[in-house]
């Protein structure tokens, strides 16, 4: 049996909080004085985030591109995977012509595509958002077919008995009934996208916070490579929690209705 | 010619074949239903009534014959036609109000907007849900999701309801309840119903006529005018001589329907539920 009563206020808070600020606290002491090449002190590696990210022009050049690239990347992702995925679940004669090269694309790793992309478009945003968008694609417009074509057989027979417009049949009824697995898909595809930022404007990029932690490192500033990396487990973490409360919005009639019946 | 019935089946079939199997699941059903009408069809599990229904419905195409609505074949869903499913808790929309799910099948063209919101109010009432509209369905019990299902089919100002087992899901007193709140509002508005179940009690406690249902692939065995007077009372009705007359006839129909091979004459359990 789970704990009814979930604890809120200040205890949720320490509950949540103690492992963080003990992590830092001990990593902060421990690091203190630290000669070694490789573990810099801590607090040496927050002055500099301080004063390059925050109070220099880093965020600038380097950290609003990276956010911009991911926005570009992942919008079009959700918007792309979510229409096509409804436009093939709702069709068995689309989904015949395009599953077999979905599931040759899904089955690729994105990363082996950046040489081909790398060639065609060149350095720069277009290649970082292109390979976003061909990584984070698939889970969603996968999941989304799934949900689309898992809507329920009783529904669609009430749906059709009293005539329900294609167009209402989409908003009212497939997009809501296939919206949890499509989330699923989101969170999926977010964790792809924000690899992707990565791992693209490591190789492909000349500026950008990937481009950053992979030249601090080469240049032996291992101090910027540790607050690239720093930096990079906080927008992961903070996207992801904005993607959580999104989350939390649109479906809150499932969370509301589980919560009324008991269901788990 | 005139379009004298209201619902005119015409030697319905329906066969499924699945690779080499073939399963024929009705032959040649004929009955009509008139006007005003509350038609009771009646069958054992697995008879394929709901086959049936959803012939009548346009949701299934009939492998032969064809049924006549209002004059015209039916090729699909008509609009003057609703459908109340058995399953209330798969029909009716969790993300959307109860008011919403009422509202969502009113098309601009016979429902202006402006309207609505009485039509909406005037379909709770009738199924005794007053101001349940901004409720969401699983706040409410199997019941009234039910009744809320049936309220959508009335606001919709059909010409024919047809119930698929719509009590099959809920406990026997609210069972009761809402075959009382049928009767009266088919009556009330003078609704024509064709209203499926296996119920053999329930056929005869709130039909005009039983169209029993049954062997396979399923028949009409026989169409029996249930000539009982119109008020019906849960009590009254069920004990008088003539309705367990009645329910004896359609039990020995599917009875007899159940085994072809043995002895036909079947005695007729004493059963006679008064609530």
């Amino acid at each position: 049996m789970m704990a009814t009563t979930t604890p809120g206020g200040w205890r949720l808070l320490l509950l949540r909080g103690w492992l963080p600020v003990t992590l830092v606290a001990l990593w902060w002491t421990l690091s203190a004085g630290s000669e070694a090449l490789y573990f810099p002190p801590l607090q040496e590696i927050l002055t500099t985030l301080v004063d390059e990210w925050i109070l220099g022009p880093r965020w600038r050049s380097d950290l609003l591109p990276s956010l911009a690239n991911f926005t570009i990347g992942f919008g079009t992702s959700v918007l792309l995977g979510t229409a096509l995925g409804v436009l093939l679940g709702m069709s068995p004669v689309m989904r015949a012509l395009f599953a077999p090269v979905l599931t040759f694309f899904r089955s690729l790793p994105s990363p082996a595509l950046i040489p081909i992309v790398l060639g065609i478009l060149g350095l720069g945003a277009g290649m970082n958002v292109s390979l976003i968008v061909l990584g984070a694609v698939w889970p969603i417009l996968l999941n989304t077919i799934d949900g689309v074509r898992s809507v329920d057989t009783q529904l669609r027979e009430m749906v059709r008995s009293y005539r329900l417009s294609r167009r209402q049949i989409i908003t009212h009824v497939v997009l809501p009934s296939a919206g949890p697995q499509i989330f699923a898909g989101y969170r999926i595809g977010l964790q792809i996208a924000i690899i992707l930022i990565v791992v693209s404007e490591m190789v492909g990029a000349t500026h950008g916070l990937g481009y950053y932690v992979l030249e601090s490192q080469q240049l032996f500033m291992i101090t910027q490579t540790w607050v690239g990396t720093i930096l990079l487990g906080i927008i992961g973490y903070l996207l992801t929690l904005i993607f959580l409360r999104i989350e939390r919005r649109v479906l809150r009639w499932q969370i509301r209705m589980r919560q009324a019946t008991g269901a788990s | 010619m005139g379009a004298e019935h209201l619902l005119d089946l015409q030697d319905l079939g329906k066969t499924y074949s699945t690779g080499a199997v073939r399963a024929r699941i009705l032959e040649g059903v004929e009955f009509t239903v008139d006007r005003g009408e509350f038609v009771c069809v009646v069958g054992p599990s697995g008879a394929g009534k709901t086959t049936l229904l959803k012939c009548i419905a346009g949701l299934t195409a009939p492998t032969t014959g064809r049924t006549l609505f209002e004059g015209e074949k039916v090729t699909e869903p008509p609009a003057k036609l609703a459908v109340i499913f058995q399953d209330y808790s798969r029909s009716l929309l969790p993300w959307l109000t109860v008011a919403k799910n009422i509202e969502l099948p009113l098309q601009k063209a016979r429902f202006p907007a402006r309207e609505r919101p009485g039509i909406i109010a005037e379909a709770l009432a009738n199924v005794g849900l007053e101001g349940k509209g901004g409720v969401y369905p699983w706040e409410m019990s199997g019941g009234m999701q039910q009744r809320a299902a049936i309220a959508r089919g009335l606001a919709y100002q059909p010409d024919v309801l047809l119930m698929d087992e719509p009590f099959a899901a809920v406990d026997a007193q609210t069972r009761i309840d809402l075959e009382d709140l049928v009767l009266g509002m088919s009556r009330r508005l003078g609704m024509t119903v064709l209203f499926v179940t296996h119920d053999i009690d329930e056929a005869v406690y709130m039909a005009d006529r039983v169209v029993v249902l049954s062997g396979t692939p399923a028949a009409v065995a026989r169409d029996i005018t249930v000539d009982l007077p119109g008020e019906r009372d849960q009590v009254q009705t069920k004990n008088l001589p003539r309705y367990g007359e009645l329910r004896a006839e359609v039990f020995g129909l599917i009875q007899a329907a159940k085994r072809p091979a043995m002895q036909r004459t079947e005695t007729v359990p004493a059963r006679r539920m008064v609530p």
